[in-house]
């Protein structure tokens, strides 16, 4: 029978299946400090242990400084932060997990540091306690995002009873606009089928347009494919997806290599193959994006005005919009591109590898932002990235543009760190979220694409390239 | 984990849709690196005046008292009634542990998101679907609510509504089971997979 890409990946790590339910294999689990203490401490009550300890792969991201490092964990200021990380530190020596420490080259955020370590591979079964989980799906991997009960039971089982998600195909076909990249695919995608579109679907992007798209391109796609409500987000494995995992540290090497790219190589939908829901999507529709709520969903294009309830016709969504626009203080039928900002921040899981920070940096050689933003700030997403963008000379770019230029981490996209939004400022984000306080306690964010950041960054206001 | 059986309590109706689980329990208080103690910092940012930080003496911050579980008609509730989409967003189990550490044992909304609907059943929190005309119905019900989880009934105003849970979700929450104890129970069947997995799959 045809299978999809996401029947082929839960067919492969079945242990036993029940009517609803099917016990699968999990082949990786990353960890971070914020959803694992409550695990491991689980699994110390219970004196259990880890099922099969080189499943596991553990870096702290969330809570990390992003300005200088050198005097280490004990050097953090925030004495929460800093017990978090601690205690990442010493559950992972306890229990030999391999982990990335805070001031190892290869820190950075999770679902960066994955893929670029080749701990994340075809075929695989990847979870983490975190939503963005759905990233390494851009890699033909089976990746989601659980709670921290499951964490431990990962841990303590090597397995985890998922019920079978329905399929969803996304297709886009065509060439794209100039400027637009994958992150305005995504929120274009959000726009159309709202933060629930894709609840209880497995969602698989294809068609052109995903085919063109370099791998760190799919990953900001399938990084946001929780936004639409969707666990998992997936892109068949081509040449590109085999050229990037090649050479890894922890990719296969020789024969095993040879053996993994035959099987690699099945790991696509079968012509005919069954989807409960297919959304077709014309690349030349997708302009620049910007949030103007506080939901991925309320997003416009950059030429765009900002709707008004009172044309609503649905009195739940009229509701939703003037809710929002209470807290994120703009008024109906505004042009978003006449909206001054604060501040802005480039980086996160969503838009922080070497081709976000091109992007960005394209638009602001030879530029500096504009007066009235108080504070720009790039954020690459590992320590390999910073480096190479160093060596290709982007942080001076940056740097002569008005930007800081940070250590690798979380940072501003949920601001559990020193990087935060004030009261009533407003920030052209490049992260994931623009929940109200996401950033800081009634701050608001506007989700955009790097290039986007940069441009806006530029003109003190949000705008296209210029 | 508490077994959920019958439970009996007046709702508090929260009418948003899309309730995020950053607005359920703010960043702030995922520093904590234990499992309890969440509830007072529920809803946080909506339920007081002031912004909350790890730490504080909640019990001397100003109420807002607009927010539906600062109204005293709603003092006690253990079910909470809300709208679409209910707990999107981040997998921050918090969001469970600060619903359960306030009250709530079940939350009935039109839809969840799909990680926080998993995370309430780990919880012992039974997160039931009903239809928006149900929802009005229950929204303007202000008496008590009993919920039935062996025969799936939701009594309210004396009218009968059922509810669909996955059969093996209700075996777990009705004997309050520990879902690794109940993995582990199939340990040989994991063996044997790994055994003929990373043959197949040598270079993992």
């Amino acid at each position: 029978m045809a299978q999809t890409l996401y029947d082929k990946l839960m067919s492969a790590h079945i242990v036993r299946e029940e009517d609803s339910t099917a016990l699968i294999y999990i082949d990786r689990q990353l960890i971070h400090e914020v959803t694992s203490p409550q695990a491991f401490e689980g699994l110390e009550i219970s004196k259990r242990k880890p099922w099969r300890v080189d499943a596991n792969l553990a870096v702290p991201d969330h809570n990390v400084p992003t300005t200088q490092r050198s005097s280490g964990v004990s050097g953090i200021e925030d004495p929460i932060s800093k017990l978090q990380i601690e205690t990442l530190d010493k559950n992972c020596e306890e229990f030999g997990i391999n982990e990335i420490k805070m001031n190892d080259i290869r820190q950075g955020i999770v679902h960066v540091v994955g893929p670029e370590q080749g701990a994340t591979l075809p075929g695989m079964s990847i979870v983490c306690g975190d939503s963005h989980t759905s990233t390494h799906g851009a890699l033909g991997a089976l990746a989601f995002g659980i709670g921290t009960s499951e964490v431990e039971h990962v841990l303590a089982t090597g397995c985890l009873w998922q019920a079978r998600s329905k399929n969803m195909k996304i297709e886009v076909n065509g060439d794209l606009n100039e400027f637009v990249s994958a992150k305005d695919i995504a929120l274009y995608i959000i726009g159309q089928i709202g933060t629930a579109g894709g609840t209880g679907f497995a969602m698989e992007f294809a068609g052109s347009t995903i085919e063109n798209l370099s791998i760190e391109g799919r990953m900001t796609l399938c990084n946001m494919a929780i936004e639409a409500g969707s666990r998992a987000g997936m892109v068949a494995v081509d040449d590109k997806t085999l050229e990037y995992v090649k050479g890894r540290a922890m990719s296969p090497t020789g024969e095993q290599w040879d053996k993994a790219v035959k099987y690699w190589s099945t790991l696509h939908s079968d012509d005919n193959a069954h989807f409960d829901k297919t959304i077709n999507i014309d690349a030349k529709d997708i302009k620049p994006q910007v949030t103007w709520g506080t939901s991925p969903e309320m997003v416009i294009a950059i030429d765009g005005a900002i709707p008004d309830p009172e044309k609503q016709t649905d009195p739940v969504k009229a509701e939703s919009i003037k809710n929002a626009l209470n807290y994120i203080h703009l008024e109906p039928n505004t042009n978003i591109n006449t909206v001054s900002i604060d501040k802005v921040f480039i980086g996160s899981c969503t838009n922080s590898r070497i081709e976000d920070l091109r992007a960005a940096a394209k638009v602001l050689e030879g530029k500096h932002i504009a007066s009235n933003i108080k504070l720009a700030l790039a954020v690459p997403g590992s320590g390999l990235i910073k480096a190479q963008a160093e060596k290709e000379g982007l942080n001076e770019i940056f740097i002569a543009a008005g930007f800081e230029w940070r250590e690798a981490g979380c940072s501003m996209c949920l601001a559990m760190n020193a990087d935060k939004l004030e009261v009533g400022e407003r920030c052209a984000s490049t992260s994931n979220r623009n929940f109200e306080g996401r950033q800081g306690q009634g701050s608001f964010t506007h989700l955009v694409s790097p290039t986007i950041a940069a441009a806006s960054a530029i003109a003190g206001h949000f705008s296209e390239v210029k | 984990m508490e077994k959920f059986t019958i439970l009996k309590s007046i709702a508090a109706p929260l009418d948003r849709a899309n309730v995020d689980t950053d607005a359920i329990i703010p960043k702030q208080f995922l520093k904590s690196i234990k499992r309890s103690g969440f509830g007072p910092n529920l809803f946080d940012e909506w339920r007081y005046e002031n912004h909350g930080e790890v730490g504080m003496d909640n019990s001397k911050r100003p109420l807002n008292k607009d927010f539906v579980l600062n109204k005293e008609e709603y003092q006690g509730a253990q079910i909470l009634l809300a709208r679409e989409n209910f707990g999107c967003g981040s997998s921050r189990e918090h969001a469970p542990w600060a619903l359960e550490d306030y009250g709530f044992r079940a939350i009935i909304a039109p839809s969840f998101a799909d990680i926080f609907y998993n995370n309430c059943f780990k919880n012992g929190i039974l997160p039931i679907v009903q239809n928006n005309q149900t929802m009005d119905e229950l929204f303007a019900f202000t008496g008590k609510i009993t919920i039935d989880l062996e025969s799936q009934n939701i009594n309210a105003n004396n009218k009968n509504y059922n509810f669909e849970v996955d059969p093996e979700r209700k075996r777990r929450l009705l004997n309050g089971l520990d879902d690794i104890g109940i993995t582990l129970q199939y340990a040989d069947d994991i063996k044997a997979f790994e055994k003929n997995y990373f043959n197949t799959y040598s270079w993992l």
